[in-house]
């Protein structure tokens, strides 16, 4: 079973519900798709490292002497990543989409497969929560490859995704093919704007989801109204406590200090397991 | 004409509540651009009224004709982005790459457009903003994001303004650095927890890698005194300039629910957002 974590608003407390959940319902593995800044392995700082290694994406290779700038590649490729000049070719690599193109269309052969790495797969364990992320070089503008090979590298029979904020592809990449998606909001106009248009998303990729309001006990009754009038399932509620705004700062699960939140935890899997049933 | 950009790392740490605040700071000198395309919050405090709309097109769209189709599977072959089963493009995973039209041997594919969204000008309180919705889960938000820019660029010539002032979104990725390209200041919010920290040195490093001069700004620095110290200390080893810090309020979540910017109504955290636009104005 797959459940992601996604949430429309960033800050809303996708990261504090993944790491939390995860700590408290046994085997389980925690995948952290939010590449651009991923963060929740910073929670386990007991974690044990396994492997790292690097994800790389294809990009053209072009044999300069086979070259005779005939100029196809680059009226072919899609991404304006290839300008051909009278004495050479120029790759604009991070624009590069690696769709092998270039490749397809070269008259001269010129053109081989090459790669670069985008960023870093780690892999790491504490406890029962096997930890796997990605984390996006800086300067990269492309996440989704590299939300595409952290997800091929899960194995668990319960995996848990830490989706990136927002509502476009990187968000698409993650929650595509769970069974489940978690939607983290907090009770205010901007929470339940950004939740509304991650609701959308969700529901044209069908894939079923609940809400979980962090917070609670802020703002005003927006998110209430709209879950009820949508008849979307609030399956859990965190409250605006100062000690679980302190705990999350420095980096420590709150359910393991305030521990009669492992249990609502293990309850929020069972009313996902119930809900997909 | 300068430019000024709120971006962040982390998401959730005060970027819109700051743009809005500095719009109207910046009342008559700028033009508000929200570049976080794919979460725009940040007409609710403005309450834009749409002057002109325009369409965006972002990437184009594989699409097989059945009737031409002879099912042969080269085209799914060929595909590096699992975006066509069945003799089916799925339109959320296709990148608009058009292999699949060359790889065709019954000329079956053909390229479409997509309207992906659409970009305003709009009238606000405190002067002209542009804005833009991206429909939900489509591609290309840094392309949308560069629309934007391009027409408040546009806006602020036409109206002899001195800023343009851009709400960015969260990350390092694509929309981010299309947000951050070119501009003069990029103001970082950031929070003291771990992962704010962590978040902060990354999007640093990017604004660094892209030739930005950062300003920084702690956002509810008295929620962890010693993380808002390690933040100080970080933003001193690398000589980036920490304007401001501003306080946990309650205040703020009813200012955003009353529709108003921190500078209109009274209380801590706007007294620490005017003090910061000092620090800006004098960096412009």
């Amino acid at each position: 079973m797959i459940i992601s974590v996604a949430s429309g608003k960033g800050g809303t407390g996708k990261t504090l519900v993944t790491t939390n959940m995860a700590a408290s319902i046994g085997e389980v593995e925690l995948v952290d798709c939010d590449v651009e800044e991923p963060n929740s392995y910073l929670f386990f700082p007991d974690r044990e490292e396994e492997t790292s290694f690097d994800c790389n994406v294809a990009i053209p290779a072009i044999d300069e002497d086979k070259c005779t700038r005939c100029g196809r590649c680059s009226e072919f490729c899609a991404y304006n990543a290839l300008a051909v000049f009278p004495k050479q070719v120029l790759l604009f690599k991070e624009l590069c989409h690696g769709c092998g193109g270039c490749n397809l269309v070269c008259p001269e052969g010129a053109i081989t497969e090459g790669s670069r790495p985008i960023g870093k797969i780690f892999r790491a364990r504490s406890g029962d929560v096997r930890l796997l992320w990605g984390e996006l070089n800086l300067g990269e503008p492309m996440a989704t490859p590299l939300i595409r090979s952290v997800k091929a590298e899960a194995t668990g029979d319960l995996v848990l995704i830490d989706s990136p904020p927002g509502t476009a592809c990187p968000v698409i990449e993650a929650v595509r093919g769970s069974d489940f998606c978690l939607l983290v909001t907090e009770p205010t106009p901007f929470g339940l704007y950004d939740l509304s248009i991650a609701v959308q998303v969700v529901r044209e990729m069908e894939i079923p989801c609940g809400v979980v309001v962090n917070r609670s006990g802020i703002g005003d009754r927006g998110v209430y109204d709209y879950c009820k009038k949508e008849k979307i399932p609030i399956l859990l509620e965190i409250p605006m406590k100062r000690r679980i705004a302190e705990l999350y700062s420095r980096g420590i699960l709150f359910s393991r200090e305030m521990t009669e939140w492992q249990e609502k935890f293990a309850g929020l899997l069972g009313e996902v397991e119930e809900a997909i049933r | 004409m300068k430019q000024l950009v709120v971006i962040s790392g982390k998401g959730g740490t005060g970027k819109t509540t700051m743009t809005a605040s500095l719009a109207s700071l910046a009342e008559g000198v700028a033009v508000v651009a929200d570049c976080d395309v794919d979460a725009p919050d940040l007409h609710l405090i403005l309450k834009p009224e749409i002057l002109e709309t325009f369409d965006f097109l972002g990437l184009q769209t594989a699409r097989i004709d059945p009737e031409k189709c002879a099912e042969c599977g080269e085209c799914e072959k060929a595909c590096r982005f699992d975006a066509i089963h069945d003799f089916r493009v799925d339109p959320r995973g296709c990148e608009g790459c058009k292999v699949c039209t060359i790889v065709c041997p019954s000329d079956a594919v053909t390229m479409v457009d997509s309207v992906s969204g659409h970009a305003y000008v709009s009238k606000t309180r405190f002067g002209t903003m542009v804005h833009a919705d991206l429909f939900p889960g489509e591609e290309a938000s840094g392309k949308l994001v560069t629309m934007v820019r391009e027409l408040a660029i546009k806006v602020a010539e036409r109206e002899k303004k001195d800023l343009v002032l851009i709400d960015g979104s969260p990350g390092i990725g694509c929309p981010v650095i299309a947000s951050i390209t070119g501009t003069d200041i990029a103001l970082v919010m950031t929070e003291p927890t771990i992962s704010g920290a962590h978040d902060l040195e990354r999007i640093l490093g990017v604004a660094k890698h892209f030739g930005v001069e950062p300003l920084v700004v702690v956002n509810k620095y008295d929620l962890n005194l010693d993380m808002t110290e390690e933040i100080d200390r970080l933003c001193h080893e690398l000589g980036v300039d920490l304007a401001g810090k501003l306080p946990f309020d309650p205040g703020v979540v009813e200012a955003m629910i009353s529709g108003k910017t921190l500078v209109e109504v009274k209380g801590p955290v706007g007294d620490a957002i005017r003090s910061v636009w000092d620090r800006i104005e004098t960096k412009l």
